[in-house]
């Protein structure tokens, strides 16, 4: 038989990479559908604060962890670290591994304890507990700001994929998907997000796992595709994880593995997993304590997985595909196709009616799951840590549910003009994706100093929330009005922009732990008794020593993390 | 599993949508192979509709049936 894809056949100057059937379009509605009728079935069940904003406590392990690695593994995730699979290889799945599994580890064993028994609607939250309202103030009116200038520009980028990939109209994409996503979680609140995150996360498996499979078959295995690769490019690295990472300019990233490490692995990682309310607040949700322990240790089994449907089709695009994949300009120039288009590439090379629906389908669900993500949060963090602290202390619960659902549209209309103005001045893109990195590093040391070290004070976590942050812009400022201070930031002259971000990440990270320590020591300390059950040494822990070992969170933790170990040593 | 307090569990919603998806990719399945499409995708040969879609049906059917309302 003979391989004619529909993007060979077009001519240079065309509009669209795919063509969906009838099957394909049945496949996209129903999905729309069931997700609104699980917004409507919903409705009813949401009437009170702990309802709409924490799902009622009531969520299992297994609900709780698959909406956690749901909310994170959106439509953009996806397309953007395969075609970061196809430019660095197997580097890639660093962003999967050592770049979340430890931290989500870290989470359930040690934090998340501190984050339930407190009792706290979100981490904002947990920071007005733990130093007061300033920090607090700080850290709720960023996330909320730039948690809506996130989801507009994930909305952007979704809808010009639809455009490229099916050729659909780019206002069409963003109304219809946006609505949709403002309907199901006004309606439903968290529960219907969540919900939706797992129907969400077993589509988007089932609509890519066969990319890989296929794909395997057709390489010949794993040897078979690490020859072919290795034939292609006259290089080997490409399949290996840690071998050409002790010198800058031995690997495509440019990058140290310190920087990989401690940047990613520790600072950037622990950072996004921990801290960030978007994935955390699918945790607050469990049951109990033990359920909101596994939940992040049960997402970080499947996170572990998730490089089989996005990394492996990306390293299968470099050793298959018959055509040569560039970046962005060159591609538009001369009429190619970019890096960025290697999962709908490899969509349409092994999916036939019917099966393209159902990838289409899995690219949708991953933008709204995120999306809804997105909108959740920041219509807790509105409503609990800037509405009802700053504005309006002593409202009855029904109005500031009110207020929830209320946010949650406007956080998606904001999303959506945030998505027209990015329509009209593209460089916003990379000024917003910058300045959400900025509070997560510092934000990052603040919670984990008040975690773990009682003497830490609120004036410590307040200025040392505060010098990170600015730190980092300031960082990030010198580099781009100075591009060889790169070097200096990075500790090498053969660094890359990659190598900016983990290490810019580390510095503001140390310049908030010291600044939180030195503030601390200078200050009063809060009295132990109001720190209890927000602090290590002051919280009395329940003890699991009753349970079997397999219903350990614990026990399932140092599954995971020797499946991980065992992991890197395989490609090494 | 609390979410079994509600009437339709979420892993309903998931079974019916599956058990619909894998009964449409196999009909397309099917219908490609006594009308086979102008375009073939690789491997196309091993009808990956058919099987695809029949575990989709398998799955869904379980979920359908594990989680129908009324049970237990």
């Amino acid at each position: 038989m003979t391989y004619l894809p529909a993007f060979l056949l077009a001519e240079a100057g065309r509009t669209r990479l795919l063509s969906l059937s009838s099957v394909d379009l049945a496949i996209v509605t129903i999905y729309f559908v069931a997700v609104l009728a699980i917004g409507f079935y919903l409705k009813g069940k949401s009437e009170t604060g702990e309802d709409f904003f924490l799902a009622g406590r009531e969520m299992t392990a297994w609900i709780a962890g698959l909406s956690f690695v749901s909310a994170n593994l959106g439509a953009l995730e996806l397309m953007g670290w395969a075609a970061a699979a196809y430019q660095y290889g197997i580097l890639a799945a660093h962003w999967y591994w050592v770049g979340a599994i430890p931290a989500m580890l870290f989470l359930g064993v040690v934090m998340m304890p501190f984050y339930y028994i407190s009792k706290t609607h979100s981490v904002p939250g947990y920071l007005q507990l733990r130093y007061g309202e300033s920090s607090r103030a700080l850290a709720a009116v960023s996330f909320g700001f730039m948690t809506v200038l996130m989801s507009g520009i994930n909305m952007y980028s979704m809808a010009l994929v639809m455009k490229v990939v099916l050729g659909w109209d780019i206002h069409f994409s963003i109304w219809v998907s946006s609505l949709t996503v403002a309907a199901y979680v006004a309606l439903g609140g968290l529960r219907s997000a969540i919900f939706n995150e797992v129907l969400q996360f077993m589509l988007i498996w089932l609509g890519a796992l066969l990319i890989p499979i296929l794909g395997l078959i057709e390489a010949g295995g794993w040897t078979g595709l690490q020859a072919r690769i290795a034939h292609e490019l006259g290089r080997t690295d490409y399949t290996h994880l840690w071998r050409t990472m002790g010198n800058f300019g031995d690997n495509p990233m440019g990058i140290h593995w310190t920087g990989i490490v401690l940047g990613l692995g520790w600072v950037i990682s622990f950072g996004y997993w921990t801290t960030d309310f978007l994935v955390v607040q699918r945790v607050l949700a469990a049951k109990d304590l033990r359920a909101a322990k596994l939940a992040p240790i049960i997402g970080a089994g499947f996170k572990m997985m998730v490089p089989f449907i996005v990394i492996l089709p990306g390293l299968l695009a470099l050793g298959l595909l018959p055509i040569k994949l560039t970046g962005e300009a060159q591609a538009v120039a001369t009429g190619g196709h970019s890096y960025n288009e290697v999962l709908p590439l490899m969509l349409a090379r092994y999916c036939g009616p019917g099966l393209l629906g159902l990838g289409i389908t899995a690219l949708i669900a991953g933008f709204m799951s995120g999306m809804a993500g997105n909108v959740s949060a920041f219509a807790t963090v509105w409503t609990y840590d800037i509405y009802r602290a700053f504005v309006r202390k002593d409202a009855p619960d029904a109005h500031y549910v009110k207020m929830g659902r209320w946010c949650t549209i406007l956080g998606v209309l904001v999303s959506i003009g945030t998505a027209y103005l990015v329509m009209q001045f593209l460089s916003i893109m990379d000024y917003v994706q910058a300045l959400f990195s900025f509070f997560i590093a510092p934000l990052f040391g603040t919670v984990l100093l008040g975690m773990l070290w009682k003497r830490a004070t609120p004036a410590g976590g307040f200025w040392g929330l505060l010098s990170g942050t600015v730190s980092s812009v300031a960082m990030w400022a010198w580099v781009k009005v100075d591009p060889s201070a790169l070097s200096i930031i990075a500790l090498s002259p053969k660094a890359k922009d990659m190598a900016e971000n983990m290490y810019r990440a580390l510095w503001s990270w140390l310049i908030c732990v010291t600044v939180t320590v030195v503030v601390s020591l200078l200050t009063a300390p809060k009295p132990e008794k109001e720190l209890k059950g927000l602090v290590y040494g002051c919280t009395v822990l329940p003890s699991e020593q009753h349970l079997p070992l397999w219903k350990r969170p614990i026990f399932w933790a140092a599954v995971v993390a020797v499946v991980f170990v065992v992991l890197q040593v395989i490609f090494w | 599993m609390s979410e079994q307090k509600y009437v339709i569990s979420i892993w309903l919603f998931i079974g019916v949508l599956l058990l619909i998806y894998g009964v449409l990719i196999v009909a397309s399945g099917i219908y490609d192979l006594y009308y086979p499409p102008a375009q073939v995708t690789v491997l196309g040969n091993l009808h990956p509709q058919i099987w695809w879609g029949a575990l989709l049906v398998i799955l869904g059917g379980i979920y359908t049936w594990k989680f129908r309302p009324g049970k237990g």
